[in-house]
C-alpha cells in the first residue's frame, strides 16, 4: 500500500519544521513565563502572609490531633460510645439552631423584598431613568461587596448584641447579591410583553407588574432559597461578632478548649447546613417542575 | 363593532376547563404558601426580640455613626492598614492557590468517569461536602489553635474550606468533559495515567483556571474577614477601629476594601478572558 502522505522535498520540510518548532519554542516559552510569574506571586504572598513551613510542620500534628482531641469526651472514651453525654446540651443548642435558621429566614426575606424593590431600578431594559439606574447600582455594589459580618459588627454597636444585628447584616448582605441577580434575570426577560402594556397607556408600574414579573418570578424564588442556603451558613458564625445565633456558643467552645462540644456543634451545623441544602433543592425541584407543566 | 364569538365566558368555560375549573388545591396553594411565610416571618421577627422603638433607636444610631465616618481619614496608619491590605491579597492568594492544588488530585477520586465505583466515590463527595458546609470563620478559629494568631493560620483556613468547594467543582468539570478524547487515547495503547494527563486535563484545566481565578476574587472578600477573629489581614485592623469607634478609621478601611476588591475583580476578569481566548485559538 502506498503512503497518501506526500513526501516533502527536504528544503521545503526544514523550513516547516523550524517553523513549527519555533511555535512551540514560543508557546513554552510562554508558558514557563507565566508560570515563573506566578511562582514569583506566590512567594510574594509566603513573605506577605509570613507562612512558616516549620511551624506547620512541627504544629501539624496538632491539628490532626485536635480533631482526636474533640472527638474525646473528658472521660477519654470517643464521643460515639455515649452520645448522650456527648451531646448533653442538645435543647439548648437545638434552640440556638433554630435561632440561626430564623435568622437568615428573616434576613433573606428581607433582602429578597428590599432587593425586589430596587432590581427593575437596576436592570438596563427597565430603569425609569439612567442616573437611577447607576445610583442603584453602586449601592447594591456597596452592600454585596461588604461582608456580612463587617455590617454585624457595626449593627452591633448601633442596635445593641443580639439576633437583631444579625438579621439586619445579612438582610442588607442579601440585597446587593439578590439586587444584581434580579437585575440580570430582568435584563434577560423578554422586552415584547412590555411594548404591549405599555401599548395599552399603562404606567411604568403596571407594565413591570404584569409584563415583566410574570417572566422573572421563578427565577426570583429560585435565587433567593440559594440565597437562603448560605445565608444559613453565613448566621451560623454570627455570633462571634454577638449577633446571634449559633456562633457565640461555637466561639466559646473552641476559645475555652470544651473540645466535645466543639465537635458536638460542628456536627449539629453540618446536619443543618445538609438538610437544609435538600429542602431547598426539593423545593426548588416543585416550584420549576411546576413551571414547566403549566 | 363586531363581538369575537369566544368572548362568551360560559363557552370559554367549557372549552378551557383546566384554566376555569382548577382544583381548590391548585388555587389556594399560592396564597397558602405566601400566609405560610409572612406567619414564619412575623414570628421570627418576635421571636428575635425586633421591636420598633430599638428599630428608630438603632437607626438614629446608625445615622450619627455615618455622619462621624465622615471624611474618611486614616489618621496616622496609613502604612500599617496597606501592609495589612496587602497581607489580606497574600492569604487570598496563597489560600486559592494551596487548596486548587490539593482538590485536583482528590477531585478525581470524585468524578464519575474517572472513579466508576459509586463505593468509593460516595464517601469522597460527603467528605468535600462536609468541609463545606464549615464556614471559613470556623476552619480560621481551629487552625488558630494550631499554628497561632497571625495570617499564616488565616492561609491554611482559606485552603482548607476551598479544598471542599474546589473539590465539587473540580470534579463536575471533569464529568463534564468528552469523552471521546479518552477513548482516543486509549485505543493508542495509553495507561489510566496517560488517559487522565492526556485527555483529561487538557479539557478540564482551562475551566479549572477560570474556577480558581474566579475563588481567588471572592477569597479576597473572605480574606477580608478572617481577620475579625484573629487570622490576620485587613480584617483585624477593621475589627479593633470599630471596637474602639474609629469611624472615620473605619470608612477608609471600608473604602481600601471596595477598591481592592474592584482591582482583583478586573485583573481576574482580565485574566479569565485570555484564558478562554487562548483555548479557543488552540
Amino acid at each position: 500500500m502506498t503512503s497518501a502522505v506526500s513526501i516533502l522535498p527536504e528544503q521545503q520540510l526544514a523550513s516547516l519544521n523550524a517553523a513549527y518548532g519555533a511555535a512551540v519554542r514560543r508557546k513554552r516559552l510562554r508558558g514557563l513565563l507565566s508560570v515563573a510569574l506566578f511562582a514569583a506571586a506566590l512567594m510574594l504572598a509566603a513573605i506577605g502572609s509570613e507562612v512558616n513551613l516549620r511551624t506547620l510542620f512541627n504544629h501539624f500534628g496538632n491539628f490532626v490531633s485536635y480533631f482526636d482531641r474533640i472527638l474525646t469526651l473528658d472521660d477519654q472514651t470517643r464521643v460515639w460510645t455515649n452520645v448522650g453525654e456527648w451531646f448533653w446540651g442538645w435543647d439548648k443548642w437545638l434552640k440556638l439552631l433554630a435561632e440561626t435558621i430564623l435568622i437568615s429566614y428573616v434576613g433573606t426575606l428581607i433582602g429578597a423584598v428590599l432587593a425586589f424593590a430596587l432590581n427593575f431600578l437596576a436592570a438596563e431594559n427597565t430603569s425609569p431613568a439612567p442616573w437611577l439606574r447607576f445610583v442603584v447600582r453602586r449601592l447594591l455594589e456597596f452592600a454585596r461587596t461588604v461582608p456580612g459580618i463587617v455590617f454585624a459588627l457595626i449593627f452591633v454597636i448601633a442596635f445593641g448584641l443580639g439576633p437583631m444585628a444579625g438579621v439586619l447584616a445579612i438582610a442588607i448582605h442579601s440585597t446587593g447579591a439578590l439586587g444584581k441577580l434580579f437585575s440580570e434575570i430582568v435584563e434577560n426577560a423578554d422586552m415584547k410583553p412590555v411594548e404591549g402594556v405599555r401599548s395599552t397607556g399603562a404606567s411604568w408600574l403596571s407594565s413591570m407588574r404584569f409584563a415583566v414579573l410574570p417572566q422573572v418570578t421563578a427565577g426570583y424564588a429560585s435565587y433567593a432559597l440559594l440565597r437562603f442556603e448560605i445565608n444559613v451558613r453565613e448566621a451560623s458564625v454570627m455570633g462571634f461578632v454577638g449577633a446571634g445565633g449559633i456562633g457565640q456558643e461555637l466561639v466559646v467552645a473552641i476559645r475555652k478548649f470544651y473540645y466535645s462540644d466543639v465537635s458536638a456543634i460542628l456536627v449539629t451545623i453540618i446536619i443543618t447546613v445538609f438538610l437544609i441544602d435538600i429542602g431547598t433543592g426539593w423545593l426548588r425541584a416543585k416550584l420549576f417542575g411546576k413551571e414547566t407543566q403549566s | 363593532m363586531t363581538r369575537l364569538p369566544s368572548e362568551d365566558p360560559a363557552k370559554l368555560r367549557e372549552r378551557y376547563p383546566e384554566v376555569f375549573n382548577r382544583p381548590a388545591s391548585a388555587r389556594l396553594a399560592t396564597p397558602l404558601v405566601a400566609a405560610l411565610a409572612l406567619a414564619i416571618f412575623i414570628f421570627g421577627l418576635v421571636d428575635l426580640d425586633f421591636s420598633l422603638s430599638r428599630l428608630i433607636a438603632g437607626f438614629s444610631q446608625l445615622g450619627w455613626i455615618s455622619l462621624m465616618m465622615l471624611p474618611p481619614d486614616p489618621g496616622s496608619s496609613l502604612p500599617a492598614y496597606l501592609a495589612a491590605l496587602g497581607e489580606t491579597l497574600s492569604i487570598a492568594l496563597l489560600g486559592t492557590t494551596l487548596a486548587a492544588l490539593a482538590a485536583l488530585p482528590v477531585s478525581l477520586l470524585a468524578a464519575r468517569n474517572v472513579v466508576p465505583s459509586a463505593i468509593l466515590r460516595f464517601p469522597v463527595r460527603r467528605f468535600f461536602d462536609s468541609i463545606r458546609g464549615v464556614d471559613t470563620l470556623i476552619w480560621a478559629l481551629v487552625w488558630i489553635n494550631v499554628v497561632g494568631l497571625g495570617p499564616f493560620a488565616g492561609v491554611l483556613a482559606i485552603a482548607v474550606a476551598d479544598f471542599g468547594a474546589f473539590g465539587k467543582l473540580f470534579s463536575e468539570a471533569i464529568e463534564a468533559a468528552d469523552r471521546r478524547e479518552v477513548e482516543g487515547i486509549r485505543a493508542s495503547g495509553g495507561s489510566k495515567l496517560h488517559e487522565i494527563r492526556f485527555g483529561l486535563m487538557p479539557q478540564v484545566l482551562p475551566v479549572i483556571a477560570g474556577q480558581v481565578l474566579y475563588f481567588i476574587e471572592s477569597n479576597t472578600r473572605s480574606a477580608t474577614i478572617i481577620g475579625i477573629v484573629g487570622a490576620g489581614g485587613i480584617g483585624l485592623q477593621l475589627a479593633e477601629q470599630i471596637r474602639v469607634l474609629e469611624w472615620q478609621k473605619v470608612s477608609f478601611l471600608i473604602l481600601m476594601i471596595l477598591v481592592a476588591v474592584a482591582a482583583i475583580d478586573w485583573i481576574s476578569n482580565r485574566l479569565r478572558f485570555a484564558i478562554i481566548g487562548r483555548r479557543a485559538i488552540a
